[in-house]
């Protein structure tokens, strides 16, 4: 009952936004303000539609219905249940549902949040959204149908156990949020393309919507990496897998379009760029979507492949990518380039920044993409690992990261080059000194590690010297000025713990027998042996390993080794001790003959700080929302309108 | 005039640039891509002794043995048709088992493929793909063999 409540929930939702994504469209376009009201209550009909139908798959999951295939395939009646409530996205129809729910909850926001934009206006947004959920609910109805019935199991064949963790509760909404908050933007810039109007009001509208979901994928993708360090057992953070790329490319195209989009707001230029770039993130987050979970990548997002889907989701995606593109072609030209600018202005190191996180993005998706193409071509297999990733992207990164640094400090329209110059040569000298001669302090002397000493001080002595100037002027609090600052030294906090866990950490794999010790940076672990352990729907064993330093005892730390019961997947559970300054990560290999086990002990230094530095820039994000601009502009045109 | 030099000179200046990018990601690119083989082509010596590859296919069963330090392991992976020892330093995945789906990057020295990485699948239902290609492939090449066999039997 429950079920088909929820299939008739989607169907509902599927014909409310084919009404949402037509007749307001129709309306702005004729100037028919009955069609035109149509799209906020259209949209929000949608949305309680949707949401009713995923509250109406959580109740299968949670109750255990396992005459719906979706939950026999990912549940089981021992997984505990806050698991059980989360494997309503562990499957690929559940992942789509929570995705339409996520771009009905944005497009709800949009028609809350934007009363003092122009009718038409919000109604060209919401359709292009409507148009897009509706998209996704036809290829649920179709091809991936969350409700489908089955003859009633015995028990399901339960959640992958690399999915039954705390992080798997906010990682794929929070991604989510960001993948799918990039709609707004996108919406905005098709509405634009559509009206033909671009101008610093438009741009000061998308601001915020752009950087919420930049923040939100910002924390989406490092909740990804951490859950990977600790989850797959490896302790890597990121490992350039086609999953993690799919994210990082509307990444860093978001990245360029919050940049764009302050050039836009702030001086008028890069119009036509900014909407190819909205276009471009969004696109990206759709491919992402889609590589992730259509099964074309192997990784522990991917799904059974089905060959209707692969089709639906390519038509799809050319008709959204190819169909905004087009218009792009042929309306970019009335929407007009705007003011000019010198070759050395705020602009043009925005433009810089702009084209090397493209063609990061290009590289990235070089690297992602062509396997793919070769294998559909049937050309041979091969894979692009992380030397190439790395090969190509520290060089792009690198300048891009100095010149964030001076960007925020160079004048609009054009710079006074020898002012700025005397402004950061003490900044400069300084950073370059202490980035040469601190690695010799931590061990080795690297290239590398000086590199990224260098970066990272040089954006904390940049943003003291921009904050400083700001303060002494007396202009008060500024949440944009403030927000992006504090992003940037996020990018500073994220470069120290990469350069760091790159160049000194330290990884053994060893045969440890009871009682046995190995030492690694100072720290000794000793292996006191395993027990036996049972959880609600496993077993396994629970190793205990001592770790003193110097005589004194650190930590002690159980990794465990598991067997899932319904799926007799085995699964190692890794045992970390955070810390500011290093992680000590061990974990379970094999048990071998005689009490001894295979034993992973890493020392990671700095690691926390590549996520720490992740919040930070987030936060920034956030920050930056709350500036008044935003707030005072709806005001200001309520009180004109 | 002015403008139009200026703007003359940031275009070229962009083009150059964009052109030395272009060249040293594709560069990157070519030295770093990793092919795929199946056994009965590492076999047949279809495999580069000079750069690394990739391995894919069942892990025989019975063939996993381990060193006395533990931590370095030696299997043979086969496509049901050939098959090729494997060694590898590290502890394996979990979902490496013996007759089950592997993927191994690494060298090849002629005689052993040395491996640095191994790969299964993330799931039990799950084959890698590079794994279930290889065995395809020695299937339909043992197919097109099997009808003259056949008759003379």
């Amino acid at each position: 009952m429950i079920p088909e409540l929820g299939h008739m929930a989607l169907i509902l939702a599927l014909l409310l936004a084919f009404i949402q994504g037509i007749l307001p469209l129709v309306g702005a376009a004729r100037n028919n303000q009955v069609l035109v009201s149509v799209a906020k209550p259209a949209a929000r009909a949608q949305f309680i539609f949707v949401a009713i139908a995923f509250g109406c798959l959580a109740y299968s999951f949670l109750t255990n219905d396992f005459s719906v295939l979706n939950v026999t395939r990912n549940s089981h009646s021992r997984l505990p249940e806050i698991y059980r409530f989360t494997a309503t996205w562990g499957s690929h129809e559940g992942s789509m549902l929570l995705w339409t729910l996520i771009l009905g909850l944005w497009t709800l926001a949009v028609t809350v949040f934007s009363r003092h934009l122009p009718d038409d206006m919000v109604a060209r947004v919401v359709s292009v959204m409507g148009l897009v959920s509706f998209g996704f609910l036809l290829f649920m109805l179709a091809t991936s149908n969350p409700f489908l019935r089955m003859p009633m199991a015995m028990d399901g064949s339960d959640l992958n156990p690399l999915l039954q963790d705390p992080g798997m509760v906010v990682h794929p909404p929070i991604l989510y949020m960001g993948y799918v908050g990039f709609s707004v933007a996108f919406a905005f810039a098709i509405a634009a393309l559509l009206s033909g109007k671009l101008d610093a009001s438009w741009a000061r509208w998308s601001r915020p919507w752009t950087t919420a979901a930049w923040s939100f994928l910002t924390v989406g993708i490092m909740m990804g990496s951490w859950w990977a360090y600790y989850e797959l057992g490896w302790g890597g953070w990121w490992f350039w897998d086609p999953v993690e790329n799919a994210s990082l490319m509307p990444w860093l195209v978001g990245t360029a379009l919050i940049h764009s989009l302050a050039v836009t707001e702030k001086r008028g230029s890069f119009k036509a760029w900014t909407v190819f770039l909205a276009i471009g993130a969004f696109s990206l987050s759709l491919l992402g979507t889609f590589l992730v979970r259509s099964g074309v990548l192997s990784s522990v997002h991917a799904f059974a492949t089905d060959p209707t889907r692969g089709l639906f989701i390519l038509i799809f995606l050319l008709v959204v990518i190819g169909g905004s593109l087009l218009l792009f072609a042929f309306r970019a030209s009335q929407v007009g380039l705007g003011g000019r600018f010198a070759l050395v202005s705020r602009e043009s190191f925005l433009m810089v920044n702009n084209i090397l996180l493209l063609t990061a993005t290009g590289a990235v998706l070089l690297g992602t993409l062509y396997p793919l193409f070769l294998d559909a071509l049937g050309l041979g297999k091969i894979s692009v690992g992380p030397p190439y990733f790395n090969t190509v992207f520290v060089p792009l990164v690198a300048p891009l990261i100095f010149l964030s640094g001076i960007g925020p400090l160079a004048r609009w329209k054009q710079v006074n080059v020898p002012e700025l110059a005397a402004r950061l040569k003490w900044g400069f000298g300084a950073s370059v000194l202490v980035a040469l001669l601190l690695p010799f302090t931590l061990g080795e002397w690297k290239p590398t590690v000086s590199l990224g000493y260098l970066l990272s001080l040089w954006i904390v002595v940049t943003v003291a010297i921009g904050v400083r100037a700001r303060m002494r002027t007396g202009a008060g609090w500024s949440a944009n000025f403030y927000g992006m600052n504090l992003a940037h030294l996020g990018v500073a906090v994220t470069v120290i713990g990469v350069t760091m866990v790159s160049a000194y950490q330290t990884e053994r794999n060893v045969r440890m027998e009871v009682g046995d010790t190995v030492t690694v940076k100072d720290y000794s672990f000793r292996f006191e042996g395993v027990k036996d352990v049972n959880g609600p729907n496993y077993s396994g064993s629970r190793g205990t390993l001592e770790v003193s330093r110097n005589g004194k005892p650190v930590a002690t730390l159980h990794p465990e080794k598991r067997i899932y019961a319904a799926s007799g997947m085995p699964f190692t559970e890794s045992a970390i001790d955070y810390g500011l300054t290093r992680d000590l990560y061990t974990a379970l290999g094999e048990s071998l003959d005689g009490g001894a086990w295979s034993v992973r002990v890493f020392h990671k230094p700095f690691v926390v700080w590549i996520w720490m530095g992740a919040v930070l820039m987030a936060l920034g994000g956030l920050l930056a929302i709350t500036d008044r601009r935003y707030r005072a502009s709806r005001k200001k045109e309520r009180a004109g309108a | 005039m002015k403008t139009r030099h200026k703007k003359l000179i940031l275009i070229g200046v962009a083009v150059i640039g964009l052109g030395v990018v272009a060249t040293l990601v594709l560069n990157a690119f070519r030295s770093n891509l990793v092919f795929f083989f199946t056994p009965t082509q590492v076999v047949k010596g279809e495999a580069p002794l000079d750069r690394a590859f990739r391995v894919g296919g069942l892990v025989e069963s019975g063939s996993l043995r381990r060193e006395p330090d533990g931590v370095t392991a030696h299997f043979r992976v086969t496509d049901k048709a050939q098959t090729i020892p494997v060694t590898y330093t590290g502890l394996l995945p979990d979902l490496f088992k013996e007759g089950k789906g592997v993927v191994a990057q690494g060298r090849w020295n002629n005689s052993v493929f040395v491996a640095d990485q191994v790969l299964a699948k993330h799931d039990e239902n799950y084959m890698p793909p590079e794994a279930a290609s290889a065995l395809e492939q020695a299937a339909k090449a043992q197919k097109t063999l099997v009808p003259p066999q056949e008759g003379k039997l």
